[in-house]
């Protein structure tokens, strides 16, 4: 599944050029056309003859979202165990694999989140990582966004999570799988919390990071272009034999079939946000929400229960 | 018809052979082959149980998908007094994978929702071979909700390779429809037992198995993804599926140990297809008594600890840099 989410860019446009100045060329992933980098760095990594949205870094995203200086992350040192004990014969295990994720990545999980604010707005944000395990969905990234839903609810901050994730991680089998179910179950305290959730789609979004969370926010944005689906392309036309039009499963594709809000360009992303949370915390229903913080308050008593766990062999 | 695994072979034969000596013996009833017919039940008793109680994963798989299991339907008449079956997600049509209504279990009214597969050809095709499409998630939800409104508790039975993955799924949203179940389920103020009967697959099964309580059929499996899908990933190549049903732990079993799961029904020596009926009898017990405990529970409580329940699911440990 990792050649579908190739890292796009940065190509350098020839060795020639690479030997001479590797940082001053990239190639669009798309069109192809050389982009002075400094430029395309300044525009998000967007594309300047096609538009075309390049895959962005969490330090990049938050860059994109937040304001200056405001980003504080918050568990940055959890870490993935290996519940099933994963090691199938003749592939890498998955504390190899991880280990190996960390080396070609500089990361050390799919997500990220913390406290930050949108144009003066207090928020939570969490982030996905295509670029360490393209950024699946195990228990890690799973607590973080699930932590990220529990901010927005304790400290009535709204909730952004840019998503961008390739499903559940299958080294973690039915851990990855009830994720799901404890990130929608999340995502529904945020919403008794009248609290809004502001959830963005980025290229791609796939598998149970769409059959949840990703897909229950108040209002979803998607980037330009990006594949954003259940069933990956590839999956469809293995399992289907059907071959996908051209523009099938884009953020597009989902706005004409009433999937998505809006599709946003990244250099009007946050300003969008900002409004639409401006908006949605305008009405009565912060005021009003006692009960929902009392209903909140009782669900996760238990969640306290939760014990971080020894470091399991191998990958320290 | 009989349909043999390979792994069943020699109790195949067993079999045989004790049909041969019942025939012999029901014209020519002998104390020799009264003999012989005691000893060939009871050696085949002996072999079928040895055979089961150490199936490999791979060999669970295929008994979870074995054609002659009980699947949803055989369990809501059998095990219910009632059952009206209702239909359609009142938007886009009826998918026949999902089927669901309300029922009677033990004098209790509750409502049934499942996936069915289908056995004949053209059942299964009909069923799309039990992989739902977004209206029979939608269906779902709609029996979810009215559950919620007469104040029934949900029994929900998974039997499904996973939701089907078609084009004209992806138009209809089917990531947003298992999110929007996964979302409601987590919140349903009634008692709710989710039960693998067969195969549990990926979000198309999750999305009817959220609730207070996960059961398992002793040979059923459940899994982030099939065995195949999950070899094309980590191998990019279906056929170690054998492999990946292995180190997915996928059966029962393995996940009652990893604590995944909260309760396994046991199945008749032979699997649930050997007996359907003592497999009928045995989940309606098995239900009937989770049912009791939890309708004694008041709806708060219950989805407070639902919610504590999937909360923790999840290992991790802190590498122990930044404090929060």
């Amino acid at each position: 599944m990792r050649n579908l989410f190739r890292r796009a860019l940065p190509l350098v446009s020839g060795e020639a050029a690479q030997e001479a100045a590797p940082e001053l060329w990239v190639r669009c992933g798309r069109c192809r056309e050389m982009l002075y980098a400094r430029e395309w760095e300044a525009a998000h990594r967007v594309c300047a003859k096609c538009g075309f949205h390049a895959r962005l870094t969490v330090a990049d995203r938050v860059a994109l979202l937040l304001d200056g200086g405001s980003w504080q992350e918050l568990d940055g040192s959890l870490r993935a165990t290996d519940p099933l004990g994963f090691a199938p014969p003749g592939r890498q295990s998955y504390a190899e694999k991880l280990a190996t994720e960390s080396r070609d990545s500089g990361q050390n999980e799919a997500a990220a989140y913390g406290r930050g604010s949108v144009d003066g707005i207090p928020v939570a944000l969490a982030v996905l990582d295509m670029g360490y395990f393209a950024g699946t969905l195990g228990a890690v990234v799973g607590e973080k966004v699930a932590r990220a839903f529990e901010l927005g609810v304790a400290e009535r901050r709204a909730v952004i999570v840019v998503s961008a994730s390739g499903g559940a991680r299958q080294q973690e089998g039915v851990v990855a799988l009830l994720q799901m179910a404890k990130l929608a179950a999340a995502a529904q305290a945020l919403a008794a919390a009248r609290v809004p959730f502001v959830s963005v789609l980025t290229d791609p979004t796939l598998g149970g990071v769409t059959a949840s969370f990703a897909t229950l926010g108040d209002c979803i944005i998607a980037e330009p272009g990006a594949v954003i689906g259940f069933a990956g392309p590839r999956i469809i036309e293995q399992t289907t034999g059907e071959k996908l039009p051209p523009g099938a499963q884009t953020a597009e594709f989902q706005l004409t079939h009433g999937m998505v809000d809006l599709v946003i360009a990244r250099r009007d992303q946050k300003a969008a946000i900002a409004r639409v949370i401006r908006l949605l915390m305008g009405g009565t229903a912060l005021q009003a929400s006692a009960a929902a913080r009392d209903h909140l308050t009782a669900a996760t008593n238990g969640a306290t229960t939760m014990q971080p766990v020894p470091a399991l062999q191998g990958f320290r | 018809m009989t349909v043999l695994l390979d792994f069943e072979k020699p109790v195949g034969d067993l079999r045989t052979r004790l049909d041969e000596v019942e025939r012999a013996y029901a014209t020519e009833p002998t104390s020799d082959l009264e003999r012989q017919r005691a000893s060939l039940k009871a050696d085949l008793a002996a072999r079928t149980q040895a055979i089961y109680r150490s199936l490999t994963p791979w060999q669970t798989v295929q008994v979870a998908r074995h054609p002659h299991r009980p699947q949803t339907l055989d369990y809501a008449i059998g095990m219910c007094t009632e059952f009206v079956e209702f239909h359609g997600d009142r938007a886009f049509g009826d998918d026949r994978a999902i089927i669901g209504g309300p029922a009677r279990i033990n004098g209790r009214a509750v409502m049934i929702v499942g996936q069915q597969r289908g056995r004949e050809t053209r059942e299964r095709l009909e069923r799309n071979f039990g992989s739902p499409h977004p209206e029979g998630y939608r269906k779902a939800h709609r029996l979810f909700q009215m559950a919620a409104k007469f104040g029934l508790p949900v029994v929900t039975m998974m039997d499904t390779p996973g939701a089907s993955p078609g084009l004209a799924d992806e138009e209809r949203g089917q990531g947003w429809a298992l999110a929007a179940n996964l979302a409601t389920l987590a919140t349903l103020p009634v008692p709710i037992v989710c039960v693998v009967v067969g195969e549990g697959n990926s979000g198309g099964a999750l999305a009817i198995g959220v609730g207070d309580r996960f059961l398992m059929l002793e040979h059923a499996i459940f899994s982030v993804a099939s065995p195949e899908a999950a070899a094309s990933i980590v191998w990019k190549d279906s056929k170690h599926a054998p492999q990946a049903a292995d180190a997915l732990k996928l059966t029962a079993p393995d996940l009652l140990r990893l604590k995944l799961i909260d309760r396994i029904v046991p199945e008749p020596v032979g699997g649930a297809h050997g007996d359907p009926s003592g497999m009928i009898t045995n989940l309606r017990t098995a239900l009937s008594d989770e049912l009791d405990q939890l309708v004694a529970v008041p709806a708060a409580d219950l989805v407070a600890a639902r919610y504590a329940k999937y909360r923790r699911i999840g290992a991790w440990f802190d590498q122990g840099g930044t404090p929060s």
